[in-house]
């Protein structure tokens, strides 16, 4: 939705859906390539039969950077139970939620699936997913096998379980290690920053300290040209969206700020409240410091990790699921650090988690059943760890996967810490998502063009709460 | 036919009429049923579900026209809708203009067919393809275009980002696009025009803009006013460049009304409403081409 926007812009691809900031980059499938093993490979191609007298089921996922972690936990599900042959398709983001409609309405969908918070209320509305409470391989999971939150965000309304946890994210800052050493400064100078709505405290001065404009003069130096700048302290996504993932969202959320009335399904918004309202006029405000990029600077060509990689921003608000995509940047050094800490006294990330839900319209709602609970047990939560480029939803596969990415160097622990010391903020999980993206599109994009303040967005916020009556 | 003889002339016409009816009907068996199943019948559905809450995997719901009174009152159909406008303004004065000027320039300079064809080639381009090629051409940060204009000493436009660019921008890379193709109908169109006419007033001393003027312009009239309607039809329903390249933004700066409709329809599931704001479109058109058809005088000639 990314979408979507807004999202390709620019080319911002704002649109309804595609800013989604969990659209994951093309450029997994090289790694798909590679990575995949066995009926993997063969299965993503579509149209592969099972053996003889095997059910056959579908599952589909969107990312390919998942699929080598997923395909081989899938491979031993099948290994032992020879009964069941699950074909996996792989699409991108946008395919992937047009296809899924579209073969619902066909009645032609996948039997299990990867699904996303922004989307799965819509389905149940629609009741085109299944309840999964009653189906046996899952009865017997528990919430508490998950990290904290994450099933709350799965279940309905109603209460019953929509999706079953399959990994869950969260935002830490990005940046160029050996253009921190340049500066003149160490990892150590970029911990420990604190945040406030007012002077921006001292997470801004690092912003003005790392800021160059084209004559190499800082930004916390006299005669900075905030119209001329070389490399923004902070880098953009190419569109911001209501939810603002990995943008404005871990300094409103750090104010105490939260986006409804409820911790899931709230039916009134707050963007009307003034903690929000500060919050956008900091952030916006960096354009106008020279801190942060004007809007339609960079679009969709030039996301944070190159902007980051070229230098054109020192440092990127990013999720947890682009981490393997930022180390494998040429030619930097990636390093992680915490997100600032707001006025409420400690960091807040956004904490947003997949799920893998079960079609109405299936025939094989039990053999789906098996596959899922299967992909949530330790050991398939252990295969998938020591491949994820993200995080699974388990603590088995939360170790597996923090163990992996400190065998390659890095040290991912500013993104687990978040989740390990509660210091989070569910992601916004309400009907209507999609009219709510709309609508807030336009606001973000005027605010971030300078044409409106925070206070503004409290008539955004009205037609918002009207969705609801 | 069985008693066909030499006097054929004196065979009862009625018959023989009755015996084309049969084979014309058998004729245009194929693109009627084309016709009836790929445009009626979507048309009528379409209009029937303009008066339903539908959200396609759920049976539509009758509202009567409660979907009509939302629309006259929603903020986003007629900001779309003046977007649309402007749009199809910048679009059609500068796409006819040049093609036009391509037209007579093909007529009056030159015999080439390859230089014809040449002139053909961008609409052999698909839609789609030519938005993303000059998406990346327009790009504020590795566009060529932008690095052009750097290198002259300009700074760099954001073309597809900024409210005030974006609408020319998409009108004038669907004018890129369509301007062969429309200056190959008005070039069929002077084709018409016989030369005996230029010669006459080569002849009593005319220069070429008297002629362009005076000659091609009033007998191009008839074609030039079809040519008119065609595109503007089109160019009212513009969509794929917007979809590929801004998604209807910055803000609402390019949110034409097809990308509206499209938003409604396959991203909240509003299929009710999205046909509605067809329905709205479809008498916009109507009423436009009516217009049009009656004040150009379309129908006739000054050829005659």
């Amino acid at each position: 939705m990314n979408s979507r926007n807004h999202h390709a812009r620019t080319v911002t691809r704002t649109a309804v859906g595609s800013t989604l900031t969990r659209r994951r980059l093309l450029q997994g499938s090289a790694a798909l390539a590679a990575g995949t093993v066995g009926v993997g490979a063969l299965s993503a191609c579509g149209g592969v039969s099972g053996p003889a007298g095997s059910t056959e089921i579908d599952y589909w996922l969107w990312d390919a950077n998942q699929l080598p972690a997923y395909s081989a936990a899938i491979d031993r599900f099948m290994e032992q139970n020879p009964d069941v042959f699950v074909r996996v398709t792989q699409l991108g983001w946008d395919d992937y939620w047009t296809k899924l409609t579209a073969s619902f309405v066909a009645e032609a969908g996948p039997d299990a699936f990867a699904d996303h918070l922004a989307r799965y209320p819509e389905f149940v509305k629609l009741g085109v997913i299944a309840p999964l409470d009653g189906l046996a391989p899952l009865d017997a999971i528990s919430a508490g096998h998950f990290q904290d939150g994450l099933q709350e965000l799965w279940t309905g309304q109603d209460g019953a379980r929509y999706g079953i946890p399959k990994d869950y994210d969260t935002i830490a800052v990005m940046y160029d290690k050996a253009m921190l050493t340049e500066e003149g400064l160490t990892p150590e100078d970029l911990e420990g920053l604190d945040w406030n709505p007012e002077d921006g405290g001292t997470f801004e001065k690092m912003l003005a300290r790392l800021s160059v404009d084209a004559n190499g003069v800082h930004g916390d130096e006299e005669g900075f040209d905030p119209t001329n700048v070389a490399r923004y302290g902070m880098a953009a996504d190419a569109g911001i969206d209501y939810t603002g993932q990995t943008s404005w969202s871990p300094f409103a959320l750090s104010t105490g700020w939260t986006f409804t009335d409820a911790e899931t399904w709230g039916t009134h918004f707050n963007y009307d409240d003034e903690r929000f309202a500060a919050t956008m006029d900091w952030y916006f405000g960096l354009v106008d410091k020279g801190f942060f990029p004007p809007f339609g600077v960079f679009g969709d060509s030039s996301p944070t990790q190159t902007q980051v990689q070229s230098g054109k921003a020192a440092l990127a608000l990013t999720g947890s699921w682009m981490i393997t995509t930022f180390n494998n940047m040429e030619g930097m050094e990636l390093g992680i650090a915490p997100l600032p800490s707001g006025p409420v006294g400690t960091p807040i990330s956004m904490f947003n988690g997949l799920g893998d839900s079960i079609s109405e319209q299936s025939q094989h709602k039990e053999e789906a059943a098996r596959l899922i609970a299967f992909l949530v047990s330790d050991e398939a939560q252990q295969i998938i760890g020591e491949r994820a480029p993200f995080f699974p939803s388990t603590d088995v596969g939360t170790a597996a996967a923090i163990a992996s990415y400190a065998e390659s160097g890095l040290d991912v622990t500013p993104f687990t810490n978040r989740v390990e010391n509660g210091e989070t903020g569910l992601y916004p999980l309400v009907e209507n998502s999609a009219s709510i993206a709309s609508i807030m599109q336009t606001a973000i994009d005027q605010c971030w063009m300078r044409q409106i303040d925070g206070a503004d967005f409290a008539s955004f916020n009205e037609r918002v709460n009207a969705l609801f009556e | 036919m069985s008693t066909v003889t030499t006097s054929t002339r004196s065979a009862p016409p009625a018959r023989r009429r009755k015996d084309d009816t049969k084979l014309a009907l058998m004729f245009i068996a194929p693109a009627s049923v084309g016709l009836l199943v790929f445009l009626v019948w979507p048309l009528l559905t379409g209009i029937y579900y303009s008066f339903t809450e539908y959200t396609t995997l759920t049976p539509p719901e009758w509202v009567g026209l409660a979907n009509y009174r939302q629309l006259l009152t929603d903020p986003i159909f007629w900001t779309s809708l003046r977007v649309t406008v402007l749009y199809v303004a910048i679009n059609i004065a500068v796409q006819t203009a040049v093609a036009l000027v391509i037209a007579v320039l093909m007529q009056r300079l030159t015999q080439s067919t390859i230089l014809r064809s040449l002139v053909l080639a961008p609409f052999l381009v698909s839609n789609v393809v030519a938005a993303i090629v000059f998406l990346w051409i327009l790009d504020t940060q590795l566009g060529i275009f932008n690095i052009f204009l750097q290198w002259i000493g300009f700074d760099p436009v954001s073309f597809w980002a900024s409210e005030t660019w974006v609408i020319p921008t998409v009108a004038l890379v669907n004018v890129w696009r369509h301007m062969g193709y429309t200056a190959l109908l008005l070039f069929a169109g002077l084709q018409s025009i016989p030369a005996n006419l230029y010669e006459a007033a080569r002849t009593d001393g005319a220069g070429e803009i008297a002629m362009f003027r005076r000659i091609t312009i009033p007998l191009l009239r008839p074609i030039l006013a079809l040519v008119l309607i065609m595109t503007i039809i089109g160019s009212f329903q513009v969509f794929d460049t917007v979809s590929v390249t801004t998604q209807g933004g910055p803000a609402d700066a390019s949110r034409v009304l097809q990308m509206y409709i499209y938003q409604n329809a396959f991203a909240e599931y509003e299929f009710g409403y999205a046909s509605a704001l067809s329905v709205a479109l479809l008498l916009i058109l109507m009423i436009v081409t009516f217009t049009q058809y009656w004040m150009s005088n379309a129908g006739k000639s000054d050829l005659d």
